[in-house]
């Protein structure tokens, strides 16, 4: 599993606009690039990234929107560098639950969660 | 000091980036092909988009960029996707993001890989479909790497 | 280094070097080895170890000899857990050593005061001075007569060791001092040294010294 580092305030007022880090631990291998013994090394990318938010009340009270409300997404290619750096906004409106998702090469799949509180 | 051996020896060469003073630039036709592709037929105009790239970088591997839209991110006047692509890597893309009113501002930061001297296009499409764009050139000087 | 690299160093949300700092911390907290202890079931929390980055390379006494930060996670992870020691610039190795040397961020770099130690430094100090490889340059060429100067496009630092275990973007990766040292030879064309030879210890034994006073700032970002 690849190591993570998502910093998101832990607090935020309401209407506050608040800014989300993520990296992932990733080679971002191009598929373009040669080992020390002249093979290629084979693509090895993370592909998708997604950020959906599931506020606090809709989770229990509204099947259908468990999934949350998708608030950022990425489409990566070999131009985006190792370690993959994002960084975006949300504004908060509600406590919840931030769910963060990378997807990519060799069935990459993870999924990290965490909370915010509207103070 | 035998700086030229020493240059033609090093086993790899790394790339350490510049950007040009900006200036309203010629965008490359490989861009302008590509943005018009990703326009899909919608009107593309220069401004509104700002792309932010260090003048200086060590090097080609990781270049932190960052690209800021104005618009007032709600429910009616919002972005809805910015791309990026390049000239000269292997590939064209760079990436592409979505965003959306609950993004509250139209901002996105990551670090990209710059294989050479080129230019690079910041795309971002609002909910009325139409397109705006800044391009900049990055000056990527070869240099002598130290590694094995 | 330009001030994106610098910024990338200052802060930890962004500092890739982070997410192996990260997975030291998990390991560190991991029981592992035939004697299924943590590192932690013997020295408590890793804030514990504040301070302890500064003071490496050591004199062993148990080993009989001047050893490096990674040498001791490696001969804890030997002989205390009884489990297979990790090879030079191991992903988990680096984890910890990193995650180690962060607890003593900001620390004045302070080398004991150890006669084997001293020796280290001696022999240290003339492989710096003395002329190696192809180009035919010293260490001290470079990283004192040609530091500020530029090669290619980059400039030669002064060659401190402030940020050991870096995060090198050449890299992509995280990689420690002697992989930087090994590099800085293969550049002049010189047959590097092998990891934990004695000659790169002792190297890295009077950079200590040559730095003493300078804080630490691990994990360090470099181009
Ligand atoms: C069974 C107990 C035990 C375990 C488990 C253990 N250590 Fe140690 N550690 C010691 C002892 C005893 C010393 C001091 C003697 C020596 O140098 O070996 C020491 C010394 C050290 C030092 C040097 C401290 C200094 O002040 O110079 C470091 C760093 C260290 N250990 C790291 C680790 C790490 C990392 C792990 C887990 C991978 C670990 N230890 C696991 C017992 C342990
Ligand atoms: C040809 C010139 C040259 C020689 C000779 C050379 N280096 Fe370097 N060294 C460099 C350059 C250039 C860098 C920085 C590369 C970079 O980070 O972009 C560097 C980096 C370093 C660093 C890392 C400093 C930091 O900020 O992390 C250390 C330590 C170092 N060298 C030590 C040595 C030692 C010890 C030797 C002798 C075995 C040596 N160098 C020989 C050019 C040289």
């Amino acid at each position: 599993m690849a190591r993570t580092l998502i910093t998101v305030p832990r607090t935020a007022k309401r209407d506050e606009i608040i800014e989300i880090r993520a990296l992932v631990q990733h080679s971002m291998e191009t598929g373009y690039r040669r080992s020390s013994d002249g093979d290629l090394l084979p693509r090895d990318l993370i592909r998708r990234f997604t950020c959906r938010f599931v506020p606090r009340v809709a989770a229990n009270s509204n099947a259908a929107s468990t999934a949350g409300d998708l608030i950022f997404a990425a489409t990566f290619h070999a131009a985006i560098a190792a370690n993959p750096y994002l960084s975006f906004n949300l504004r908060a409106t509600t406590s919840g639950t931030l769910v963060f998702s990378w997807e990519g090469d060799n069935g990459l799949a993870q999924t990290e969660t965490v909370s915010l509180l509207i103070a | 000091m035998k700086r030229r051996s020493f240059l033609a020896s090093s086993a790899g060469l790394v790339a350490s980036v510049m950007v040009r003073p900006v200036a309203a630039i010629e965008q490359s036709s490989v861009l302008t092909a590509l943005v018009k592709e990703y326009a899909a037929g919608a009107v593309v105009r220069e401004g509104r988009v700002k792309f932010d790239i260090a003048r200086l970088v060590d090097n080609g591997n990781s270049v932190p960029v960052e690209v800021t839209v104005d618009s007032p991110m709600t429910p009616q006047q919002h972005v809805v996707g910015i791309t990026l692509f390049n000239e000269k890597n292997p590939q064209n893309d760079v990436a592409q993001f979505s965003l959306s009113h609950l993004s509250g501002r139209a901002r996105v930061a990551t670090r990209i890989r710059l294989a050479t001297t080129q230019q690079l296009v910041a795309v971002a499409k609002m909910n009325d479909g139409s397109c705006w764009t800044h391009t900049v050139e990055v000056l990527v000087t070869v240099s002598s790497c130290i590694e094995e | 280094m330009q001030p994106s690299t610098q910024a990338l160093q200052k802060d930890d949300t962004q500092n890739p070097a982070m997410l192996w700092v990260k997975d030291g911390e998990a390991l560190w907290n991991k029981p592992e080895g035939a004697a299924a202890k943590s590192c932690a079931s013997c020295h408590g929390e890793i804030s514990r170890m504040k301070s302890v980055a500064t003071r490496y390379p050591a004199y062993s006494s148990t080993q009989r000899k001047v050893i490096n930060l990674s040498q001791q996670v490696n001969l804890c992870r030997v002989t205390q857990q009884q489990a297979s020691q990790w090879p030079a610039d191991h992903e988990s190795l680096l984890g910890l050593e990193a995650a180690i040397a962060k607890e003593s961020r900001g620390l004045p770099i302070s080398p004991p005061t150890q006669r084997q130690l001293a020796d280290a430094q001696k022999h240290g100090e003339a492989l710096f001075n003395q002329r190696v490889g192809q180009v035919d340059l010293s260490c001290r060429d470079c990283h004192e007569t040609l530091a500020g100067k530029k090669l290619g496009g980059n400039v030669i630092p002064q060659g401190h060791a402030t940020g050991y275990p870096i995060y090198r973007l050449e890299w992509q990766s995280v990689g420690s001092l002697q992989r930087r040292l090994r590099g800085c030879m293969t550049a002049v064309r010189a047959e590097p040294y092998t990891h934990g030879a004695k000659e790169l210890i002792d190297l890295e034994a009077y950079l200590a010294k040559r730095a003493a006073g300078m804080k630490l700032e691990s994990p360090g970002v470099r181009p």
